[in-house]
């Protein structure tokens, strides 16, 4: 309870400054409606106006919370208007980008820790790659994918989201796999171990905790990269689109309930990547 | 083919020449930390440069870097126009407001641990948010033009930063505060000369990650709207026209533009935080 108690009086100052600005922000709205009517209004009558706007300017926590319930729970889950549709659309791009990443981030990690050559001539490149913004990529690995026939929205989204998430992987990785000491080391040669004994019956064991400790950063930055995916390119399906539908048809509620699907995927995915990486790391036999 | 089965052969000679240098004791020195990344980099040019000729393939799937860079070199005028909407008004000026901003409540929250409890988690669920959604909505308020480029960013780098300072603040060790306790120090004191300094390394970790941020942040909006010129607008639309060598011409601009972003704070804190084991070779 002693941990909760701050985290939600934070909530409750968050809520309370989102209700303060909704009111201001959409007061202009009311004010001029009435001025056009011939009217004057006072500050008490143009409160609860600005509550239940069709097109706020920035809508009150309770009209995204009525949007996000009626999104989630008001039809059936494969209608094109539930945000489990979407939601689901954009979980199946972000695990498919998370595998390709981790796959990538761990072939890339083993092959720097193995050859110096590809730890002095790749290492410094994986860095400088994270500097370029993807998001610039993001149009034209589209146009590239559909110039080599291949249809549909899935590859290109699931690249962008291996491009950011294999980062986190492979720093980590090559870090776990160097953390053996030179006495673990020399252990294994006293054993007379080959070299893949040593990798995995030392290297690899002792990378675990890396390992998980990256996956979720990783699969936050997947979730980003699939969503930026479906954002700028015309995509129909996914949170992303319903974020650019929304702002193309001017429809602020969509999209502030696009945004918080999107923000409660991620909690979910975190969540489950971080039981993953207790429940390993139980049975590997790290002490909780 | 010719051109292709050239390519090979210099791409393989390049990795043998690195895996010689690698070995030898050039490669403890600074400049072969430098010569074997340059000499990978290049034969990766050298590797596309062959494929697109030796194969033949469309420009408009993908350009040789010799017609990206003649590209570069014409068009200057226009690159340099969408390199000052974008990266100066746009990243830059939100790169720093956000930064101050997160400094400033890190700072405000931080005689209270009360707050940090509460704010530390939240914000670091923040962090990890796909705050980019926000874009559209940021476009609608403050119009197309650098403004609604530069509130995407802030927001983008306000919470990353703010978890890293928040952290940052808690990194001196006990036997430290109680040192300056002894000496009678004043809240203000030990904040400015132990607590701040302690943080800086969690400090330049969080710029790090917020200057990728502020990029992807500034480009992305674009895509909502934006005058017609501007490194995110030339992107969508000379995808539109099938003219991959201006795309990646602006991919060119700011992947440079990243580089530098991040080396010069590098740079920086190599000399603020030259103190840090990290940073002492």
């Amino acid at each position: 309870m002693s941990r909760a108690l701050p985290v939600v009086t934070v909530l409750a100052g968050i809520v309370a400054i989102w209700y303060a600005a909704a009111v201001w922000m959409n007061a202009t709205w009311a004010f001029d409606q009435a001025e056009r009517a011939g009217q004057t209004v006072t500050w008490a009558e143009v409160i609860p106006q600005t509550m239940d706007q069709a097109r706020p300017l920035l809508p009150p926590p309770h009209q995204v919370g009525a949007e996000l319930w009626k999104g989630l729970f008001g039809q059936a889950v494969t209608s094109k208007r539930s945000l489990v549709y979407h939601a689901f659309v954009t979980f199946k791009g972000t695990m498919t980008g998370f595998g390709l990443g981790i796959v990538v981030g761990v072939l890339l990690a083993v092959a720097i820790v193995r050859f110096r050559v590809m730890d002095m001539s790749v290492m410094p490149w994986a860095i400088i790659s994270q500097t370029i913004p993807i998001v610039a990529l993001a149009p034209m690995i589209i146009t590239l994918s559909s110039q080599l026939g291949l249809t549909g929205r899935d590859i290109p989204k699931a690249v962008i989201a291996a491009y950011l998430s294999f980062f986190p992987v492979l720093v980590s990785m090559v870090k776990g796999l160097r953390s053996p000491d030179q006495m673990q080391l020399d252990l294994l040669r006293t054993y007379g171990a080959s070299d893949a004994q040593t990798f995995l019956k030392l290297r690899l064991p002792a990378s675990m905790p890396y390992f998980f400790a990256s996956l979720k950063v990783a699969v936050a930055a997947s979730l980003v990269g699939t969503i930026v995916g479906e954002l700028p390119t015309g995509a129909i399906e996914g949170l992303g689109a319903r974020m650019l539908i929304g702002s193309q048809f001017g429809e602020p509620l969509i999209m502030w309930a696009s945004l918080f699907a999107a923000a409660i995927l991620a909690g979910i995915l975190i969540l489950v990547v971080g039981l993953i990486e207790r429940i390993a790391g139980r049975r590997m036999g790290v002490r909780a | 083919m010719t051109a292709l089965w050239l390519a090979i052969t210099v791409w393989l000679a390049a990795w043998a020449l690195n895996v010689r240098l690698a070995g030898s004791g050039i490669a403890q020195t600074r400049l072969g930390r430098i010569l074997v990344p340059l000499i990978f980099g290049v034969t990766v040019l050298v590797l596309w440069e062959g494929l697109v000729r030796g194969l033949n393939v469309a420009p408009v799937i993908l350009p040789a870097p010799s017609a990206i860079a003649a590209k570069i070199a014409t068009s200057l005028p226009v690159l340099w126009q969408d390199f000052a909407q974008t990266i100066l008004k746009g990243a830059i000026p939100g790169f720093l407001i956000g930064a101050g901003a997160a400094f400033l409540t890190a700072i405000a929250v931080d005689r209270s641990p009360f707050l940090q409890r509460g704010l530390l988690p939240i914000g670091n669920f923040v962090a990890a948010l796909p705050i980019v959604g926000l874009a559209p909505i940021l476009v609608m308020w403050f119009g197309f033009d650098w403004q609604s480029k530069a509130a995407v960013v802030v927001v983008m780098v306000f919470f990353p930063l703010l978890v890293n300072i928040v952290a940052g603040l808690q990194a001196s060790d006990r036997m430290q505060r109680d040192l300056m306790a002894t000496w009678g120090a004043s809240y203000w004191q030990s904040l400015l000369k132990l607590r701040l300094p302690a943080a800086m390394p969690f400090v330049f970790n969080g710029l790090k990650i917020a200057s990728t941020l502020a990029l992807i942040g500034a480009i992305v909006a674009e895509f909502f709207g934006s005058p017609v010129y501007g490194m995110g607008f030339r992107i969508s639309t000379e995808v539109g026209r099938l003219g991959l060598d201006m795309v990646w011409a602006e991919i060119a601009v700011a992947a440079l533009a990243g580089s530098v972003l991040y080396g010069l704070i590098s740079l920086i804190e190599r000399w603020v935080t030259f103190w840090h084991p990290s940073q002492r070779h």
